[in-house]
């Protein structure tokens, strides 16, 4: 047989793939300060029972309102003050953390699941089966977010769980719109048509050649969605249909603050600025992540 | 007699197309009435203008649509009747584009043993060897085991797509336009690969190309397409030697200019390929055909046979009544 074998030499000189991919997560600031706040904030939230200073339920009646420690009245006791039930507010906020972070996570997991299935299903087989699922997709998007979970949650009250799975329930739409455009398109290359003329399953080319290239995009939408999902908890709560009193949730926070905010502003400030640094991060992480999965910043 | 093994009857396929939004939907005669015989050991050039029908035929043959009307025989039974990976086992494709037929997440290794997963043939350490030895045979170094495609070169990707065709020792391979998509240097290792190949192995072949030079060089038999039908056919020597439909003719015409193999080159047929959708009646290349006759506009030519050559057209119908 007379094949040459290939040295490869115009690849020697080129450093490993990983080595370009980390110089390039590296050098993405956006991405890297995204990333560090949430490693901290996950952190924080893991390690609350060790890192707050009091129990985030225990009342303390005679020391209601203490503002923060920067503040000439503040002291070392209570590092963040108390709200209005004199309950230390830095530990609060540590297990509020908990809170926000498994909100988005499960709601931006369910959702995940929901709408990938749906759009893998649509974009893979079409037809019926595209238009059935284009039906269901237009059918969600007709329903308003806000009022519908405000009607669930009304009616069944608002426990974490059932917030979680609302937000689950409502927020898969984009999930599975972008997953039914990328998956028709990965469909009708020739590396799907080789794996069926191997014989591969249905199942198997679906789960195993397209979905790995489609999972780029999915990862950006779940950062906007857990964003999005940690916003929506906060407003629920806020108007008091969220999770209830006296969970340490951020968005609670803020709604029980609302009466002292003008002698005692730190009470919503402080919760509110831990909500927006959370949500900053993910948009941050999200961003990132788009950049540097754009085809044209590969090599 | 044995059936041959592989044989296209009567086949029929079309495409409903939407023209655009509120227009009604058309149906495109994407192959019509083709039937053709590949015999175990040949290599069947199938050639034939860009929309003729040429990878339509291909997909059909591997199972990946099904066509309208007709059958599709693998040593005379159905292939609508056998068990898909029986099939798979006994024909692989090799695609055109090297670039869209590897899966950009798997490594080399994993694309080359998939087939070996999903028939459940061997365990892990056995399918790996398997897979070392098919690079070895297919001229991929195996340090490139662990490399994913991107970081490979057209050619050596073909090989790649070749290697797992070949991995489950199949009797045939349909190649759709194998090397159109690489240099030219590389397209004769390619080409040479697959004749090695064929020798070793006693493949058999469907060469589909646009470039007569490749079909010359690879094929024994040799099948020209116009407008989703089989306008002629005839072994290699025939019809490269004396081809008698005037399209045959032209595109040999073609090929004698300065610039051979870069795609398939100025027919000088002056009109362009006409619009699949709305075929011209009689003989579909009567309005580009030079020696065209009052009576090809209204009546589609029959086919003739002789000593295994077939050819459809008024002007060999009167030669040969
Ligand atoms: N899935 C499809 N839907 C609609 N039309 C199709 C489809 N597949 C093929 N066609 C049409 O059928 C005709 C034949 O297509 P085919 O891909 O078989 O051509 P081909 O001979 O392989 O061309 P090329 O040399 O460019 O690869 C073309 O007009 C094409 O537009
Ligand atoms: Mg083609």
């Amino acid at each position: 047989m007379t094949v040459e074998t290939f040295s490869g030499a115009e690849r020697i000189l080129e450093p490993s793939a990983g080595a370009l991919l980390r110089r390039r997560v590296f050098g993405h600031a956006g991405f890297m300060i995204g990333a560090a706040i949430i490693l901290a904030i996950l952190a924080a939230a893991l390690l609350a029972p060790w890192l707050a200073p009091h129990d985030p339920y225990a009342q303390d009646l005679t020391r209601r309102l203490v503002p923060p420690v920067w503040d000439a009245k503040g002291s070392w006791l209570d590092p963040l003050g108390t709200d209005q039930l004199g309950r230390d507010y830095l530990s609060r906020l540590l297990f509020g953390a908990r809170i926000s972070l498994l909100i988005g996570f499960s709601a931006a997991l369910i959702s995940g699941l929901i709408g990938t299935g749906l759009g893998l299903c649509a974009g893979y087989f079409g037809g019926r089966v595209d238009m059935v699922a284009s039906f269901v997709v237009t059918t969600r998007l007709a329903m308003p977010v806000v009022l519908v979970a405000l009607a669930v949650v009304a009616l069944a009250g608002g426990s974490l769980h059932i917030v979680v799975a609302v937000l689950g329930l409502l927020l898969w739409d984009r999930f599975a719109v972008v997953t039914r455009a990328a998956t028709h398109q990965v469909r009708q290359l020739d590396y799907v048509a080789a794996a069926r003329a191997t014989g591969c399953s249905t199942a198997r080319i679906i789960l195993a050649e397209i979905l790995p290239n489609i999972m780029n995009a999915l990862i950006v939408i779940a950062t906007i969605e857990m964003a999005n999902a940690i916003l929506l908890d906060a407003a629920l709560s806020f108007l008091g249909l969220g999770v209830q009193p006296p969970l340490p949730d951020w968005g609670l926070m803020v709604a029980e603050g609302k009466e002292y905010m003008f002698f005692s502003p730190w009470v919503i400030a402080i919760p509110g600025l831990a909500l927006f640094t959370l949500v900053l991060a993910i948009n941050l992480v999200g961003d990132g992540l788009r950049d540097l999965a754009a085809p044209e910043n590969r090599n | 007699m044995t059936p041959p093994l592989l044989e296209m009857r009567d086949v029929t396929r079309s495409f409903e197309v939407s023209a655009g939004l509120l227009r009604r939907r058309r149906t495109l005669r994407a192959v019509n009435g083709v039937s053709l015989r590949l015999e175990k050991g040949e290599v069947l050039g199938l050639v034939g203008e860009s929309g003729c029908g040429k990878s339509t035929i291909a997909k059909m043959l591997l199972g990946l649509l099904p066509p309208q009307s007709g059958a599709i025989l693998l040593e005379g039974r159905s292939l609508a009747a056998l068990d898909r990976k029986a099939v798979a086992r006994r024909i692989q494709p090799v695609f055109q584009d090297p670039y869209s037929s590897l899966n950009p997440r798997k490594t080399v290794g994993a694309i080359i043993a998939l087939p070996l997963r999903v028939h459940g043939i061997g365990d892990r350490r056995e399918r790996r060897a398997r897979v070392f030895a098919m690079m070895d045979r297919v001229g991929l170094a195996p340090r490139l085991h662990a490399s994913f495609p991107s970081q490979l070169s057209g050619g050596q990707r073909q090989r790649v797509a070749i290697a797992r065709a070949l991995i489950t020792a199949p009797e045939i391979l349909i190649c759709d336009e194998p090397t159109s998509a690489l240099d030219v240097s590389v397209q004769s290792q390619i080409l040479n690969l697959l004749q090695d190949l064929r020798r070793e192995l006693g493949l058999t072949y469907l060469l589909i190309s646009h470039n007569l030079a490749v079909v010359e060089h690879m094929a024994t038999r040799v099948a020209v397409m116009y407008l989703g039908r089989i306008v002629e056919e005839a072994a290699s020597e025939t019809l490269f030697g004396r081809p008698r439909h005037p399209y045959t003719e032209a595109l040999l015409a073609s090929v004698l200019t300065p610039e051979p193999g870069l795609g398939l080159p100025d027919t000088g047929l002056g009109a362009a390929f006409p619009n699949p959708l709305e075929p011209p009646s009689g003989c579909a290349f009567h309005p580009r055909c030079p020696k065209a006759m009052p009576l090809c506009r209204g009546t589609p030519p029959p086919a003739r046979s002789k000593d295994g050559a077939r050819v459809e057209c008024h002007l060999c119908a009167a030669a040969v009544p």
